[in-house]
């Protein structure tokens, strides 16, 4: 609820393995919301949800844990480096911190910035910074809310082929983007969302599983 | 839940060591305060003295605020309190860690403001033990009351305003009995120090409890 008003409504959704579902519309319109709703974050007011088979009204530290948020904000401590908030992350999800060093790597973190204060970071490295937090959580459901923002065309790139892995992987990603021009070629799926509704639900180009439809 | 409260708790603890926050700006603003209340009184010496504990207390209260709104704005300024409840952090185990944090930090602050009281105001402490129960039993109930409210105004705008607001109220029956327990321990007032620690100690029992159960509603919805 935004004061009185109901955020979201009216969101019919199912969502398989998979798939790359791009969720668009104007500001304000509910995406954000949406993702959050899906995150267990924000307390659904009525109706029923599911995700990965946890009940969103009942069980939401169970969906939480399941899945990987790269929202607006960063959730990096400015005054940590960015491999300790990497591995405070990863302690805190009860994840070993093996895994750090390689998904910093996989997001092109150079090794000179591992031990940079996050303080000192451009907003890109900061946001792949962020998203490598969300990589070493190897969560069945991605969500990101817009998260080309701030990056440079390799950055750009890099996220995109981030995406394809992870639904090729097997998971379900879910992202708000303004970037259509981009993200379109992505999607095996376009969700319009405006006035806090589902306006329009459309298969993508792409199949779930990697492949192009022909 | 104690090892995500001590992850919580050394990475806030971290966070201090590298800012230094507590050590450049707290410490000097606690001797300035106390400082400024030694050229207020000194002309009558007696009445410095009398007035140590309290003096030594209000300016724990003021430190305090500062403590905790750094404390606070440590999870809010980029989100992580909410990427908190996404890695499955049980609130609680948030709510002792950062307790333990702010509590290790205004320890460190008495030790050095005691020793500053020792040698601005001349203070003669004949009772040690009391002195360093009285500020570790306060020490607790301050940091636990202060991460409680912290989390209460976390949501609001204006927190840095609300919070001493809030908490300087709150932490009354604190100064009342940190200040009675240092006048025994000064000598300065002739009361049982440790009768009134144990007011102390009831009002740490009750804000933890109280913050190990309510933290996980305002986590949530603030």
């Amino acid at each position: 609820m935004l004061g009185r008003f109901p955020a979201l409504a009216g969101a019919d959704l199912e969502v398989g393995e998979s798939e790359i579902v791009l969720v668009q519309g104007p500001n304000g319109a509910g995406k954000s919301t949406l993702l959050r709703v899906c995150a267990g974050l924000l307390r659904i007011e009525s109706g029923r949800a599911e995700v990965l088979g946890h009940d969103l009204v009942t069980d939401r530290a169970a969906v939480r844990r399941s899945v990987g948020l790269l929202g607006h904000d960063t959730a990096l401590y400015d005054d940590l480096t960015v491999e300790e908030n990497l591995r405070f992350w990863a302690r805190a999800s009860r994840i070993d911190d093996e895994a750090v060093p390689a998904a910093l790597d996989r997001l092109g973190v150079a090794d000179r910035l591992r031990d940079v204060a996050v303080r000192n970071l451009s907003a890109g490295q900061r946001r792949r910074t962020a998203l490598a937090a969300v990589v070493v959580r190897r969560p069945r459901l991605w969500l990101l809310d817009e998260p080309h923002s701030g990056l440079d065309q390799g950055g750009r790139d890099l996220i995109d082929q981030v995406i394809l892995d992870a639904a090729s992987a097997g998971a379900t990603v879910m992202l708000a983007s303004h970037e259509l021009d981009r993200t379109l070629d992505l999607a095996t799926r376009h969700l319009t969302v405006a006035g806090g509704t589902i306006t329009s639900d459309e298969r993508g180009s792409r199949e779930p599983g990697g492949h192009d439809a022909a | 839940m104690l090892r995500d409260a001590w992850l919580v708790a050394a990475k806030d603890l971290q966070i201090e060591w590298r800012s230094r926050v507590t050590f450049s700006q707290v410490v000097p603003f606690a001797g300035l305060v106390l400082v400024l209340f030694g050229f207020a009184l000194d002309a009558n010496r007696p009445v410095l003295l009398q007035a140590t504990s309290g003096l030594f207390w209000v300016t724990i209260m003021f430190v305090s605020t500062l403590a905790v709104q750094r404390s606070t704005s440590i999870e809010t300024t980029d989100g992580a309190r909410r990427a908190l409840l996404l890695a499955g952090v049980e609130p609680p185990a948030v709510f002792v860690g950062k307790s333990i944090a702010v509590a290790v930090q205004l320890f460190a602050v008495e030790i050095v403001l005691l020793a500053g009281v020792v040698v601005l105001y001349s203070a003669d402490v004949e009772a040690w033990g009391l002195v360093f129960a009285t500020c570790l039993v306060a020490t607790v109930g301050i940091a636990a009351a202060g991460t409680l409210l912290g989390a209460l105004v976390a949501g609001v705008r204006a927190r840095e305003t609300v919070l001493p607001i809030l908490l300087l109220p709150v932490l009354a029956p604190v100064l009342i009995g940190a200040t009675r327990a240092f006048d025994d321990a000064l000598g300065s007032v002739a009361v049982d120090g440790w009768s009134w620690l144990g007011l102390l100690a009831g009002f740490g029992v009750i804000n933890v409890v109280l913050g190990a159960l309510s933290y996980g509603v305002l986590l949530e919805e603030t």
